[in-house]
């Protein structure tokens, strides 16, 4: 029920209409644009990545120390359809059953007279945007250089990060460059980095044929830490396989099992897209992670490499905070590199 | 890594009586454990005198419950002859953790090798030492409330100063916030820190800066030996701090939290779990700033508590199984679904609907009661809704506190400034303040400054409100029923605006279609494939896949929230019954019940679960949709028996006795005219038809009257008038609470004995379960009176006049299933007072004492099978003895009457009647005095049974005190005495002086029946009072006081078992 101010400007759902299962939405309403770091404070991009929201009951009184407009003021303001009074458990079991599908969020006036023939027939020819190079929409433009003056710096490889995988880092005094997702190793090699980020985003990993190259010749240079698509990235950079879930896994309580010392963390999650575990085997890659729910890879690492990626979001927002330590390990790889 | 290898014996403490701020809420936590631990092949052990619950069944926990005190002595004695392994301490609430710390520091643990298995005793001291605790978060750099400790008045004093007024006083030691209180000057500290002071297992209090109006957050936790940690469940009440949790309305999840907030507080939890090393469930308390944003942790629960059991109800996560599979070695991510083998343990729960919870209290029982609430506890129940708007969770929950009443009914309050006021200083009235306050016109913003209720909840409150008036101007169409219906009202309140009955608005649904739908909980299905969690709402299209289909089935209706009259007891008759029918061969039963401190409500327990109201509007909405099986209306107290009449207008087949006969028996005035057909003796009656011919029938038959409206449980209103002042206006109390049915006056027999008779009939055979008799002459309420098994002075002759009684009320009412009557005697005359066909409070207690369920009994019975006709041998000395929360009610009277005020009940058994007394009164809380004590006696009125008693004692070497004319008749009598001023006698040292002094260890106040007046301050109010507020044992009751020393003369051994 918390977090769509993030969730909504996460640029892994662009192309998306996102439905959220908690019936009442907007109660905190929706923090400014306050910067911290150069970065605004409570989202995760510029502006709302979704084409459009469903919701069950939409709260137009909110109450929080730090809203300043409403939910449905701040998507007016942005131009984003919305629909509330839907039974969207139902909506999300259907989804569930017959996987995500193509969807038609139409705003109509008043005294419009909607003509369901019409929209039927419309959704027939709505172009999948998994098809599309999401990807190419959502990453930056140009180099953007984050100087926190810092003794390390890293490139962030920009597949659609959210911020606060870039404010992590800013934290933790490390100075980053972030450049666009189909920068050559050369050129990401040119700012003389101390590690790579490859970030999360969204879509299928195999449409980032580029990003695949570049990685896999980073690697076997510079400490590596991937997330999200950027775990998938890496996996396809060094020979495994990746696959489409049958139920992505999109939730803020999925456990995720380290194998190593049994320990388990609540994490937030947000793929369609996984890793072959079996795939693994013919790698210089390991399992570190699983998820013990339907056991799927959550987790990589390199045998014998400062390399490792996963396929949850540490940096949370939303969700919860508990593996943020990932980030020290890849600062603490940067050091001992 | 799996389960410790070397337990195999494991002892369990429980939680004994219920009382305020430890109620049913264990029963269900200590079942799971259990349930958890004997999976494992390991054998438990419980310590429990609270007979009425399920988990000392024998069907549940076997051979092994011992009905004793949960005190140091006892279970070291258990210890002893069990030598269990370990010994798990988060189970039985404060009482548990309280007696397993002082296990764990008099060395006995270490002397029998017991391991504490969970939060250990060091982590147990740190969360609950108020000091230790400051210190832990302090180092752990968790943000907290600026306090300092004192052992003293004065050092309490000088740390209120340096941290600056307002200040709150906390007690180590102690749950639902007991001894605990605010104070905004001096003197209200020094008021409340000497009571604080007292409260304390220490005598430490901590004064700390307060925080009221604050946000109040709640989060409970789990953690594993790995340190893994996760969230069940976030909560938010609706009054904000300065209004204890159990007394707040709370709602699950928190709701005006955003995700970074929310994520902090959950890190924080994590990192306070990990400083303090609990292992197992935890509560904590945030309060947070409303404006700020600014948080601080308040408190912390290493144990199960009433939060844990209502967080478990609200996501379907079993929080108390997990603990006890922690507390076993196992990780989380190592806990499974049984039966698929899947990871159930590591996942935080989400839910797509919201959860109310609402408490309740039952003030209006109390004479003198200060009914504003604070910081102190004084609910004595609660209940849950679950919706998918907070609009109709909120309706929902009002109604299923069972008082008949709906959000929106209007206060008979016109002055805004006492609305104002009420708003500024809550009780018990507070949201109904709240309501008609937004319907009067007063901003929302006002109504935030003067409650701290923040205005998201207000706003929704406002909307219910707005919505009323619409919908009474617009008037009945589809479109603004359905709107209706979606915001929470019920039929019957629709109809009221437009004076239409409730069936006139079931009937228009109908034609409109309009009805709820079936959702089930989502989380329960992780850990049993068969759950079926459910509840209704108007806000979801579509019904979840719940399979309707079954045809052998039937519906049992639960006893909801508990209140004083209606408690565990009758929760442990509803979970019997469908156990018992399940046996027999009904294929599914269905529960209905909204009672989150339950173990009906646990979705493991029931084929089907629907957590849901207890009105006829909701139980015919299910009925309908579960294709018309039977209900069964007999053993869930007086809730579901005030249905039977309705249900049966609507069609509705009753498992068991029909509505029409339970009609006969709880009219009271067509079960007197039965009696007198019958010509079975009852004292002299009438019914009220006017105030003037109760008058001249009560001058007729004399002073004092009782009178008694019908259908009401735990003698809601019933009194006993002394003069026509009294009747006149006991008269008016009773017909408002009876409107529908006759009030009966009657005659009040003195000096009668009380017997009752719990039994079975299946419309011709009667097995009777036992002959009670009361300790207690008649006048104190059933619920309140000391039970004795067996009867201790009613001859054969009498009991064979009970008997075939019995036989001929029962086989003429055609009852079939459970039934209670209740008799006088005198000189060996007979007379009927009662009869209820229905559970009663004491069956759990005989069950227990015959070795025979008599839910089993009377499941044949409503089956329409034969039973036996005969009576259950009692084979040992059983007492069942009443436990009441005075302590907690500040103000309230401690004496007992014809209305119920006792919150609970134990029951021990012994070897003579005295030991089960002497065991019974230690396990519900009285300090029994020893030798050098000093018992204060005063007895108003005659004073020759004083004299008796007193001579009983005076030779055990107790220093006897008493006050003006009962010393003189002490004296007089060649009892050694110390006479004691009164307060009204204006000198010094009296006996609140000595009450203070800790010079009284127990004090026999037996004030003259006729004498007690509502309101009035008197000498022996000022006494009793002040005792109970010092924890010393007051006795009111002078059959009471002879029985105990009786029991104390002999010397009694108090043998385990």
């Amino acid at each position: 029920m918390v977090g769509y101010p993030e969730a909504l400007t996460d640029p892994s759902y662009k192309g998306q209409i996102l439905s959220l299962t908690y019936p009442l939405v907007g109660n905190y309403g929706v923090p400014s644009k306050v910067l911290d770091l150069d970065l605004p404070l409570y989202f995760e991009s510029d502006k709302i990545q979704v084409n459009g929201l469903v919701i069950h009951d939409l709260c137009h009184e909110p109450y929080h120390w730090a809203s300043s407009s409403t939910l449905n003021e701040w998507l007016s303001g942005e131009g984003i359809p919305g629909i509330y009074g839907l039974d969207t458990r139902r909506l999300t079991k259907k989804l569930r059953n017959r996987g995500v599908m193509l969807g038609l969020l139409q705003v109509f006036e008043k005294n419009d007279d909607p003509n369901f023939d019409v929209l039927l027939e419309n959704c027939k020819t709505i172009a999948d945007p998994n098809l599309t190079d999401l990807v190419a929409k959502v990453t930056t433009k140009n180099p953007v250089t984050y100087n926190v003056n810092g003794r390390k710096t890293v490139v962030l490889i920009d597949c659609g990060v959210k911020y606060s995988i870039i404010r992590n880092l800013l934290k933790r005094g490390i100075n980053v460059v972030r450049v666009p997702y189909d920068t050559s190793a050369n050129d990401v090699l040119f700012y003389n980095p101390d590690g790579i980020l490859l970030s999360n985003g969204p879509g299928d990993p195999k449409k980032c044929i580029q990003t695949v190259a570049t990685i896999r010749e980073l690697c076997e240079k510079l400490p590596v830490m991937g997330i999200c698509l950027g775990a998938q990235i890496i996996a396809l950079a060094m020979g495994a396989d990746t696959y489409k879930l049958k139920f992505g896994h999109r939730a803020q309580n999925q456990p995720a099992l380290d194998l190593i010392n049994r320990r388990c963390y609540i994490t937030t999650q947000n793929h369609g897209y996984a890793i072959n575990m079996e795939s693994l085997k013919a790698t210089q890659l390991e399992p570190w992670f699983i998820n013990p729910n339907d056991k799927t890879t959550e987790g990589i690492r390199h045998k014998n490499k400062p390399v490792f990626a996963v396929q949850w979001h540490p940096e949370a927002s939303p969700g919860p905070y508990d593996t943020e330590l990932l980030f020290d390990v890849f600062a603490k790889n940067l050091e001992v590199h | 890594m799996p389960k410790f290898e070397n337990i195999k014996k494991v002892l369990i403490l429980g939680s004994g009586a219920i009382k305020i701020g430890e109620a049913g809420e264990f029963d269900y936590s200590g079942a799971q454990a259990i349930k958890a631990v004997k999976e494992e092949g390991i054998e438990v052990v419980l310590i429990n005198p609270n007979v009425a619950t399920i988990q000392t069944d024998k069907k549940f926990v076997g051979d092994k419950a011992y009905f004793l005190p949960i005190t140091p002595e006892f279970a070291e004695k258990v210890i002893e002859k069990e030598r269990p392994d370990g010994i798990l301490l988060g189970f039985g609430g404060q009482t548990a953790l309280n007696c397993g710390t002082e296990l764990a520091e008099k060395g006995i643990l270490e002397k029998y090798n017991v391991k504490v298995l969970g939060t250990s005793v060091e982590a147990i001291e740190k969360a609950d030492d108020r000091d230790l605790f400051r210190k832990t978060m302090i180092n752990a750099g968790v943000p907290i409330p600026k306090s300092k400790k004192a052992n003293s008045i004065e050092e309490a004093v000088r740390a209120a100063n340096e941290i600056g007024y307002p200040v709150m006083v906390r007690v180590a030691y102690t749950l639902g916030g007991q001894g605990t209180g605010a104070a905004f000057n001096e003197e209200q500290l020094r008021r409340v820190a000497s009571i604080g002071l007292v409260h304390s297992r220490i005598s430490q209090v901590l004064v700390e800066e307060y925080v009221g109006k604050w946000k109040e957050i709640e989060y409970e936790v789990l953690r594993d030996l790995d340190d893994n940690c996760m969230i069940v469940c976030s909560m938010e009440n609706f009054d904000p701090m300065g209004v204890h949790t159990g007394d707040s309305i709370v709602v699950a999840p928190s709701q005006t939290v955003s995700d970074e907030e929310f994520q902090k507080l959950k890190s924080t939890s994590f990192a306070v779990l990990k400083a303090l090393g609990l292992v197992g469930e935890c509560n904590i308390q945030y309060a947070v700033h409303p404006v700020t944003g600014e948080y601080k942790v308040i408190e912390v629960n290493s144990r199960l508590s009433r939060s844990s059991a209502l967080a478990s109800k609200a996501t379907g996560y079993p929080i108390a199984y997990v603990t006890a599979k922690m507390a076993l070695g196992y990780r989380l991510p190592e806990i499974v679904n049984k039966l698929t083998g899947k990871p159930a343990g590591i996942l935080e729960p989400v839910v797509d609907y919201i959860v109310v919870k609402m408490p309740r209290w039952d003030f209006q029982k109390f004479r003198n009661l200060n009914r504003r609430l604070g910081t102190q506890m004084k609910s004595v129940g609660e209940v849950m809704s679950i919706g998918k708007t907070f609009e109709e969770a909120l309706q929902k929950a009002v109604r299923m506190i069972g008082n008949g009443r709906e959000l929106t009914n209007q206060l008979n309050e016109t002055d805004l400034n006492i609305i104002k006021n009420e708003l500024k200083h809550p009780t018990d009235e507070r949201l109904f303040y709240v309501v008609e306050a937004i319907r009067k016109g007063i901003a929302i913003e006002e109504v935030n400054r003067l409650t701290g209720i923040v205005p998201l909840f207000l706003e929704s409150i406002k909307k219910i409100v707005e919505y009323e008036k619409e919908l009474a101007a617009t008037g009945l169409t589809q479109e603004s029923l359905k709107k209706a219906k979606l915001l929470g009202f019920s039929d019957k309140k629709i109809g009221e605006l437009f004076g239409k009955n409730e069936d006139t608005i079931r009937e228009l649904r109908s034609i409109f279609n309009i009805k709820p739908a079936v959702k089930q909980i989502q989380t329960a299905k992780r850990w049993s494939e068969k759950a079926n969690y459910l509840y209704c709402t108007y806000n979801s299209d579509k019904t979840d896949e719940v399979n309707f289909s079954e045809s052998n089935k039937a519906i049992v209706l639960g006893s909801g929230c508990y209140r004083i009259g209606s408690s565990v007891e009758f929760d442990w008759c509803c979970v019997n019954t469908t156990w018992a029918l399940k046996e027999r061969g009904i294929k599914e039963v269905v529960m209905i019940n909204c009672n989150p401190e339950t173990v009906s409500t646990d979705f493991d327990v029931l084929d089907k679960l629907y957590f849901e109201e207890l009105t006829l509007e909701r139980v015919l909405d299910i009925v309908e949709k579960e294709n018309h099986p039977s209900v069964v209306v007999s053993v869930g107290g007086q809730i579901p028996n005030n249905l039977a009449l309705k249900l049966d207008a609507n069609g509705i087949k009753l498992l068991g006795t029909t509505a029409k006969d339970i009609d006969r028996a709880e009219d009271r005035s067509k079960f007197s005219d039965l009696l007198d057909d019958l010509e079975i003796e009852q004292p002299k009656w009438s019914k009220l038809e006017s105030l003037e011919k109760s008058k001249v029938f009560a001058s007729r038959i004399g002073y004092p009257v009782l009178i008694r409206p019908s259908y009401v449980l735990s003698g809601s209103a019933m009194s006993v008038a002394y003069d026509e002042t009294q009747l006149e206006d006991y008269l008016k109390k009773a017909t408002d609470v009876s409107k529908e049915h006759p009030v009966v006056i009657s005659k009040f027999m003195l000096n009668a004995r009380e017997v009752e008779v719990d039994g079975v009939c299946d419309g011709e055979n009667v097995f009777v379960g036992a002959i009670i008799e009361h300790v207690e002459n008649a006048g104190v309420h059933s619920g309140d009176a000391t039970m004795s098994l067996p009867a201790m002075t009613i001859d054969e002759i009498t009991k064979e006049k009970i008997r075939r009684i019995t036989r001929k009320i029962a086989r003429d009412l055609c009852i079939k299933g459970p039934f209670n009557i209740q008799y006088l005697v005198k000189n060996r005359d007979v007379f009927v007072i009662e009869c209820n066909l229905r559970a009663s409070r004491s069956m759990p207690f005989v069950s227990k004492a015959i070795g025979k369920n008599l839910m089993d009994i009377a499941a044949n019975a409503m089956l329409g099978e034969k039973i036996e006709d005969g009576e259950a041998v009692v084979e040992k000395f059983g007492v069942k003895y009443p436990q009441f929360s005075f302590m907690r009610l500040e103000g309230a009277d401690p004496i007992t009457g014809v209305e119920m005020v006792s919150t609970g009940e134990v029951a021990c058994f012994g070897r003579s009647f005295e030991e089960a007394l002497l065991k019974a009164m230690i396990a519900g809380g009285t300090k029994i005095p020893k030798p050098g004590d000093s018992i204060l006696i005063s007895v108003g009125g005659e004073k020759e049974k004083a004299v008796e008693t007193a001579k009983k004692i005076m030779h055990n070497g107790y220093r006897i005190l008493a006050t003006g004319h009962t010393a003189d008749a002490l004296t007089a009598n060649g009892i050694v005495c110390e006479k004691v001023y009164k307060i009204s006698e204006g000198k010094k040292p009296n006996a609140l002086d000595l009450l203070a002094e800790r010079k009284i260890n127990f004090v026999f106040n037996i004030p003259h029946p006729n004498r007690i007046v509502a309101q009035a301050i008197t000498d022996g109010y000022l006494i009793r009072r002040k005792a109970v507020e010092l924890g010393v044992p007051v006795f009111t009751n002078l059959e009471l006081v002879d029985s105990l020393a009786n029991a104390l003369r002999n010397n009694i051994n108090l043998q385990i078992s």
